[in-house]
């Protein structure tokens, strides 16, 4: 990045992100664990700032194996995203389902 | 500051914002839905803050787009369809499988830094310690993660099995030996900046993901994958080091810190420190003879000796395991519990906090099959209830249902909490064989005189039951 990042503020915002994330989660009913583990797995797919930026520098410098490796890191982080929603979205859209179904029999 | 940047920073915080609500969200039934799809939104935003930034800046050459879609639509299309594919049962490997590749993921953006420095951040601020250092971490953690990731998702699928010598303490010799070799590599790379470095060290994590996981045993997997996830968190921020991005690190430190706090959680559900988890190798291994020994005065009953019983019960429980997921009989259970139900029975469903494979496995399987969420009773609620229930009737469960785990101070299981089916009038026990469950230990509750044993497979003897209970009329009135 051309405003680059310095040491003081990347740690700050590491330890900033940390505590936040700590906060975050406090009492998760059992039901939940699996589609919160699944959900933050997908998060962590986050690293496609990462694979892009290398792409997009690469490319700036013409260096093609550079970009390559980058798609591929690009291609593990997408499908770790866009994989890692829909499936927790699949596993979620059957606890909602059930509620208002029932209140439909009432 | 140009609009641009303004416009970059904005997205930025919002995003950052939204993926806080989202993992917050997350943690309630009532909200999990809509904070998964915000969530989304999130790196959506943070994938399109990434570009602007560079779009107004020093612009995006053609051939990077070429490689951007080309990783996107390759990697998105596998991710949707996995998705789409995958059966509920085998959620557990699917997350490790995903997380792994969020794992591969920073391991090959700091592979590519490393390799051509160029890429990383401009070093000003950053100094090459720094760099050094950030490459590292992204590097041992994301191969770790991957390693893992995979290893995890072979012990699930059945593939691989713990090797006899990775149960004796040999392990600890050999993994404390990967780790001073990946140190050393590591100390290589920061101060040479050489390329050999840099491959031992992936070599060494690597191999370090495997020997960690390998002596694992299956039923604490999903505790290995959610702290697994955590570490591609902590490999995403260190990403972030490398590249210098502060969206990168402050997702992946949210994600890593949460990841640690969920798998705390799940390490309480199933009464387990996350040390034991991690050193205790299998649960199998420390079994003492005793439990692995015959059984004696086992009873067992055909599935029209079951249903007479129920016809006449007024209270039935069903307690799930992984047993029913495996036969795939969510769907005859529930067919079974509404013929009881016409007939004016009460049933529930226990569900204990670690039946399925993982924690909440089992009520993602029973939603599938339309089971009516109010019926799935979880194990604080329904332990009280057992004295007063009828008909017990267990379909595929083992160890949460044994008993030893709160008489038997000497058994592996002591001190887990499980359903105290044993406190019912009647249990039937659904169950192929005799063969241990996952801790690998004999359950006394097998052999209780109020305990009949009816074997088969899970949903052979449902559709039995179902048979029989129609024969016999029940639920006859509403159900037919």
């Amino acid at each position: 990045m051309n405003d680059a990042l310095s040491l003081n503020d990347a740690l700050w915002v590491l330890l900033l992100g940390s505590l936040l994330g700590l906060e975050l989660i406090g009492k998760v009913p059992p039901t939940l664990h699996t589609p919160l583990m699944s959900g933050a797995n997908a998060i962590s797919g986050i690293t496609v700032l990462a694979a892009l930026t290398l792409i997009i520098k690469a490319g700036s410098s013409g260096n093609g194996a550079l970009m390559a490796l980058g798609a591929v890191s690009l291609g593990f982080a997408l499908f770790n995203v866009i994989g890692g929603f829909l499936v927790t979205d699949r596993m979620l859209a059957m606890f909602s389902r059930k509620p208002a179904r029932q209140k439909e029999k009432r | 500051m140009t609009a641009a940047v303004v416009i970059k920073y904005a997205i930025e915080l919002v995003a950052v914002l939204l993926l806080a609500l989202g993992i917050k969200g997350l943690s309630k039934v009532r909200s999990a839905r809509a904070a998964n799809q915000i969530a989304a939104v999130a790196l959506a935003l943070a994938v399109l803050g990434v570009l602007i930034n560079f779009l107004s800046t020093s612009g995006i050459d053609a051939s990077a787009w070429l490689w951007i879609i080309g990783g996107t639509v390759v990697g998105g299309l596998l991710g949707a369809i996995t998705s789409q594919r995958v059966p509920m049962t085998a959620m557990p490997e699917t997350v490790a499988l995903f997380n792994g590749c969020g794992g591969m993921s920073s391991l090959l953006v700091a592979l590519g830094v490393a390799l051509d420095p160029l890429a990383g951040s401009d070093g000003e601020g950053t100094g090459a310690l720094v760099a050094g250092i950030s490459i590292v971490v992204s590097v041992f953690v994301g191969a770790i993660t991957f390693s893992g990731s995979v290893v995890a998702m072979g012990k699930l699928q059945g593939w691989l099995d713990t090797p006899a010598w990775m149960q004796s303490k040999l392990r600890h010799v050999i993994n404390i030996g990967l780790a001073a070799f990946s140190l050393v590599a590591a100390i290589a790379l920061i101060a040479s900046g050489g390329d050999q470095g840099l491959w031992l060290l992936v070599i060494g994590s690597s191999l370090l993901g495997i020997g960690v996981t390998l002596s694992i045993g299956g039923a604490d997997m999903p505790v290995v994958i959610s702290l697994l996830n955590s570490y591609s968190g902590v490999a995403a921020a260190a990403a972030g080091f490398v590249v210098g991005s502060q969206m990168l690190i402050v997702a992946g430190a949210m994600v890593g810190a949460a990841g640690l706090i969920l798998t705390q959680v799940m390490c309480n559900a199933m009464n387990r420190s996350l040390v034991n988890v991690l050193f205790g190798g299998a649960l199998g291994a420390s079994a003492s003879a005793a439990d692995q020994g015959e059984y004696q005065g086992i009873t067992s009953c055909s599935a029209e000796e079951c249903a007479l019983t129920l016809e006449t019960a007024q209270r039935v429980v069903f307690v799930p395991g992984y047993g029913l997921a495996v036969a795939q009989a969510q769907h005859i259970l529930r067919e079974v519990a509404e013929l009881l139900e016409a007939q004016g029975i009460d049933v529930a469903y226990a569900i204990h906090p670690v039946a399925g494979r993982m924690p909440g496995h089992m009520n993602v399987l029973l939603a599938e099959a339309d089971v009516p969420y109010e019926q799935l009773i979880e194990m604080e609620t329904i332990n009280p209830e057992f004295p007063r229930t009828d008909v017990v009737i267990v379909l595929g469960a083992n160890d949460v249902v044994n008993p030893q785990a709160r008489n038997d101070s000497t058994s592996p299981l002591y001190g887990m909490p499980v359903l105290n089916v044993e406190e019912a009038t009647t249990v039937f026990v659904v169950k192929r064989g005799l063969s241990a469950g996952y801790a690998g230990i004999k359950n006394s509750l097998f052999e209780r005189p109020n305990t009949s044993m009816v074997f088969g497979d899970a949903k052979k003897v449902l559709s039995g039951l179902a048979q029989e209970l129609r024969e016999l009329g029940v639920g006859k009135a509403k159900v037919g």
